[in-house]
């Protein structure tokens, strides 16, 4: 029995065909797997099914849609909620002020009756906060979480508030059909692992689950069947059994890929240090670095690895003070101030934030000017002089911008459109893009590839190699996927528990990195 | 926090040069925190609710004034006659409310200001009907009401039919007893309403409704996707916004005994607003504290000031300047703010990447 059939879906924003007569159709308890480039048109196309506004805001979509053979058309989220739809979204959708537990039972809460609401009608009953938490507890527990579902969601680790959202969903009692989009983007190698058991688990329950992500592997291992858009066109729906990776790959991108090996290494090693960490606390909610000691030579690529939760993103964090520092850093021989982010940008560091939404774009301006605009400010770069005044340079502007958009693949109608209008693999290079042209002495990375599909990734790692090499920027990479850390690192740092628990070469085997990430000490890792 | 311990520090130092004997300042203050409470109350929700000050409860003053004609026309009056008025107000108020309501889903992103033009829109409709339409189209029963010209509400309408109604709705002095004789003194049943009204909007806040209005507020397009009715919610905060306005001023004007027709409600919005705000709210965050302190501190402000300035300055006007001074800057300075810490987030968010 068909679950869902989508049939001929297309859907344009303004001038531009993004979805064109795409069909889908989903079984009871199956797991649908969908992939394609970014901008492909996978969140446009899960987005007209959850009814989300944004696509009766632009004209809504041509083709028909049926639930268990009855139409559907889905006007309002609430719309697909009632069906039975749940959706994790590209990005997060929840509000920062409100509870792990509200923010869990958002518009679902559980309520009792009062004298008041009896006779005024059921939007006055009361809250149940107690039966609230409680759910929110067992949701929690089932993803295999345990934290306090009364602290406030702003401040949290990105890892954790995917695992909050997907509560939510699986927290819905009479769910269907979950759509996942890019849920395991944000996870770590060992989350993403516990995620898709999880997934499995919930399929075994009856639910279908759809299921979006760059990971092809991933794809692979979970899905049941798989279905794959290019540009907007439907290319393919298989078996999962028929097809192999490098063959989803080629059709993706409608062209073959080489996941070839980087560009040659021919830089003159030297041993003079850029930076120099000592003793550093960083009290980042959920990702507490407790004492930190690590030094960086000029020109590496020094790669941050580790567990979810373990401290690793909260290095970065640190030395930029976006959250509270102590200890000493100490760049170019110069002692950095603590908590300080402007100083910090001064002083020749950018940074590439993992939480894009949070300190991220500037959704409702141009791509233009969320690339130049930090350095703009700080740098004073692309302007020049004419006369007394300082004018910014419009045409070294959009020189530098188109290189940008052709370096990265940014897929875009150009650089003045707005950065809410990309798809989110797409913004996530404009916010690269950001960073790389500041160029600074010192680049802190932070999960670069989250949601860059598999050809667009390669550029990206690239273009961070290149800059290296050419222009000698000292990296540093925090990343979940220890594949990409491998695969440019010069040195890899693992952090467990706050602390650094040892530095690996990026040759050695995969146990060793195993084993020192789940908290082994390295002189028993490496004897 | 700083705002209330400026306007504290500076009702401290104006209350030494006013010689006023504090039992005077307390009974005053006792007064208009009973005056005053409700009406600062009903900007809470909207706060609440992500619409920011809204100004447009003058609206609500106006259906209430509108209960007032009414009721002085008929001349109903004692305790019965305020009832009444009450709850004649409150359809009148539940039909402004929505209408402003509806206009603010319109204006999203400039709900401030729109309030604030459709409180002088109002105004507008409002003078044109009790000034052309009255006695003429509406007929009036009560003489007294109408300008010598027979069209046309007078300015100033007498309401001693119904002063202190609530505020002595207990007959304290019946009982020959020092303490109650005492308590006669007082609005006490003024102010067990007002308790009422906080604790039931204490309640609302913890009950489903209250949890909508905070998503709405915290983040619509989360709420709206959650499937919560983001414009339904925001039309609902502004109902009950209006109708606490309403009755608001219906106490309000009880207590004063005299109603002017064309003026009353013009400044409610204005000094409602400036005294959440010294209370240390701001356009996106107030609690039931907020309207507290800063209804004290605000009308701590207004007694002193006159005086203060005759002491000082030899000269009363300057203490009447000042207060109105006071009102217009808080409230321009909380709009400043507000638009300052927007922009600023705006370049920290580039700044960081
Ligand atoms: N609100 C919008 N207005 C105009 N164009 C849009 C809007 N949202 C998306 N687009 C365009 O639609 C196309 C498809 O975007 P979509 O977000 O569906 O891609 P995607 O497959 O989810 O990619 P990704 O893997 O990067 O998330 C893109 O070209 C994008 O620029
Ligand atoms: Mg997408």
């Amino acid at each position: 029995m068909d679950l869902l059939q989508m049939k001929n879906i297309s859907k344009y924003y303004d001038e531009n065909k993004v979805l064109n007569d795409v069909t889908l159709t989903i079984k009871e308890g199956e797991i649908h797997g969908l992939v394609g480039e970014n901008g492909a048109g996978k969140s446009t196309l899960m987005n007209i099914l959850f009814g989300m506004p944004v696509i009766q805001s632009t004209g809504g979509y041509e083709g028909e849609i049926l639930i268990n053979g009855e139409p559907f058309t889905p006007t309002d989220p609430k719309d697909a909620m009632d069906v039975g739809i749940g959706m994790v979204h590209q990005e997060f959708m929840l509000i920062p002020g409100f509870t792990i537990t509200e923010n869990i039972k958002i518009n679902r809460e559980i309520t009792k009756p009062t004298v008041i609401s009896k006779v005024f009608g059921k939007t006055l009953e009361k809250l149940d906060y107690e039966a609230m938490a409680k759910d929110a507890k067992i949701a929690l527990k089932k993803l295999d979480m345990s934290i306090d579902e009364y602290l406030p969601v702003a401040g949290l680790p990105v890892g954790y508030m995917q695992f909050i959202e997907i509560a939510r969903e699986i927290d819905k009692t009479h769910l269907k059909l979950l759509i996942l989009d890019e849920p395991t983007a944000v996870l770590t190698d060992t989350e993403a692992a516990k995620f898709l058991e999880i997934i499995n688990r919930l399929a075994d329950s009856g639910i279908s689950i759809l299921f979006i992500s760059h990971r092809l592997e991933e794809i692979k291992k979970l899905s049941d069947t798989i279905t794959i858009l290019r540009d907007g066109e439907l290319v393919k729906t298989v078996s999962a059994d028929e097809i192999d990776i490098p063959e989803i790959a080629r059709l993706m991108v409608g062209r073959k890929i080489e996941l070839t090996q980087m560009a040659e290494d021919n830089r003159i090693k030297k041993d003079e240090i850029l930076l120099e960490i000592k003793n550093l606390r960083v009290n980042m909610p959920g990702e507490i670095v407790n004492g930190v000691d690590v030094t960086v030579k000029k020109g590496e690529i020094l790669g941050i690895g580790g567990l979810a939760g373990q401290g690793k993103i909260g290095i970065a964090n640190g030395i930029m003070g976006l959250y509270e520092t102590s200890g000493t850093i100490i760049k170019d021989g110069k002692e950095l101030p603590l908590n300080n982010p402007r100083e910090a940008l001064k002083s020749s560091i950018a940074f590439l934030s993992e939480d894009r939404r949070g300190v991220g774009l500037l959704l409702d301006h141009s791509i233009e000017f969320n690339i130049v605009f930090s350095s703009l400010e700080i740098q004073e770069r692309f302007l020049k002089k004419v006369g007394p005044l300082k004018l910014i340079d419009n045409e070294e502007v959009r020189n530098h911008v188109l290189k940008m958009i052709e370096d990265l693949d940014i897929r875009c109608t150009g650089p003045r459109q707005h950065t809410r209008h990309l798809s989110g693999g797409n913004q996530q290079k404009v916010c690269i893009a950001r960073a790389l042209t500041l160029e600074p002495d010192l680049l802190l990375v932070s999960e670069p590839t989250r949601g860059i599909d598999i050809g667009a990734k390669k550029l990206v790692l690239d273009t961070l190699v290149r800059l290296n090499r050419e222009l000698g920027v000292t990296i540093i990479i925090t990343s979940s996927e220890l594949g990409e850390l491998r695969q440019i690192s010069d040195r890899i740092a693992i952090i467990y528990g706050g602390k650094l628990a040892g530095i690996l070469k990026p040759d050695a085997s995969d146990e060793t990195f195993g084993l020192l990430m789940a908290g082994e000490s390295i002189e028993k890792v490496v004897d | 926090m700083i705002v209330p311990i400026i306007f504290l520090v500076l009702c401290i130092v104006g209350s030494f040069f006013t010689g006023l004997p504090a039992s005077f300042l307390v009974n005053e203050m006792i007064i208009r925190l009973a005056r005053n409470l409700i009406l600062v109350l009903s900007l809470i929700l909207p706060i609440i609710t992500g619409l920011g000050l809204n100004f447009a409860i003058t609206l609500g003053a106006m259906a209430g004034q509108i209960a007032l004609i009414i009721i002085t026309n008929f001349s109903i009056g004692g305790s019965g006659g305020f009832f009444l008025s009450i709850l004649i107000s409150t359809p009148f108020a539940i039909l402004f409310g929505f209408l402003v309501g509806k206009i603010l889903n319109k204006a999203v992103g400039k709900e401030m200001i729109t309030s604030m033009v459709l409180g002088f829109f109002a105004n507008g409709i409002y003078q044109l009907v009790f000034l052309l339409f009255a006695g003429t189209i509406f007929p009036i029963r009560n003489d007294t009401l109408l300008l010598p010209s027979g069209v046309g509400i007078k300015n100033t309408v007498d309401l001693a039919n119904i002063k202190y109604s609530l505020d002595h709705l207990i007959p304290f002095n019946k009982i020959k007893l020092p303490l109650f004789q005492k308590l006669a003194e007082y609005p006490i049943p003024t102010f067990l309403l007002t308790l009422l009204l906080f604790l039931l909007m204490g309640y609302l806040l913890k009950t489903k409704l209250g949890q909508d209005m905070r998503a709405v507020g915290q983040d619509p397009e989360v709420a709206r996707i959650s499937g919560i009715n983001v414009e339904k919610t925001k039309i609902i905060s502004v109902i009950i916004s209006t109708v606490l306005a309403a009755w608001g001023q219906i106490i309000f004007l009880q207590n004063i005994g005299t109603m002017q027709t064309y003026g009353s409600h013009s400044q409610v919005g204005l000094f409602a607003v400036a005294s959440l705000l010294v209370g240390g709210a701001t356009v996106d965050k107030a609690s039931w504290k907020e309207a507290l302190i800063g209804t004290f501190l605000f009308h701590f402000l207004f007694v002193i000031s006159p005086l203060a300035g005759q002491n000082l300055f030899g000269n009363a006007q300057i203490g009447e300047y000042f207060r109105v001074f006071v009102a217009y800057g808080v409230i321009g300075l909380a709009l400043v703010l507000h638009a300052w810490e927007k922009d600023k987030a705006k370049i920290t968010l580039s700044d960081i990447d």
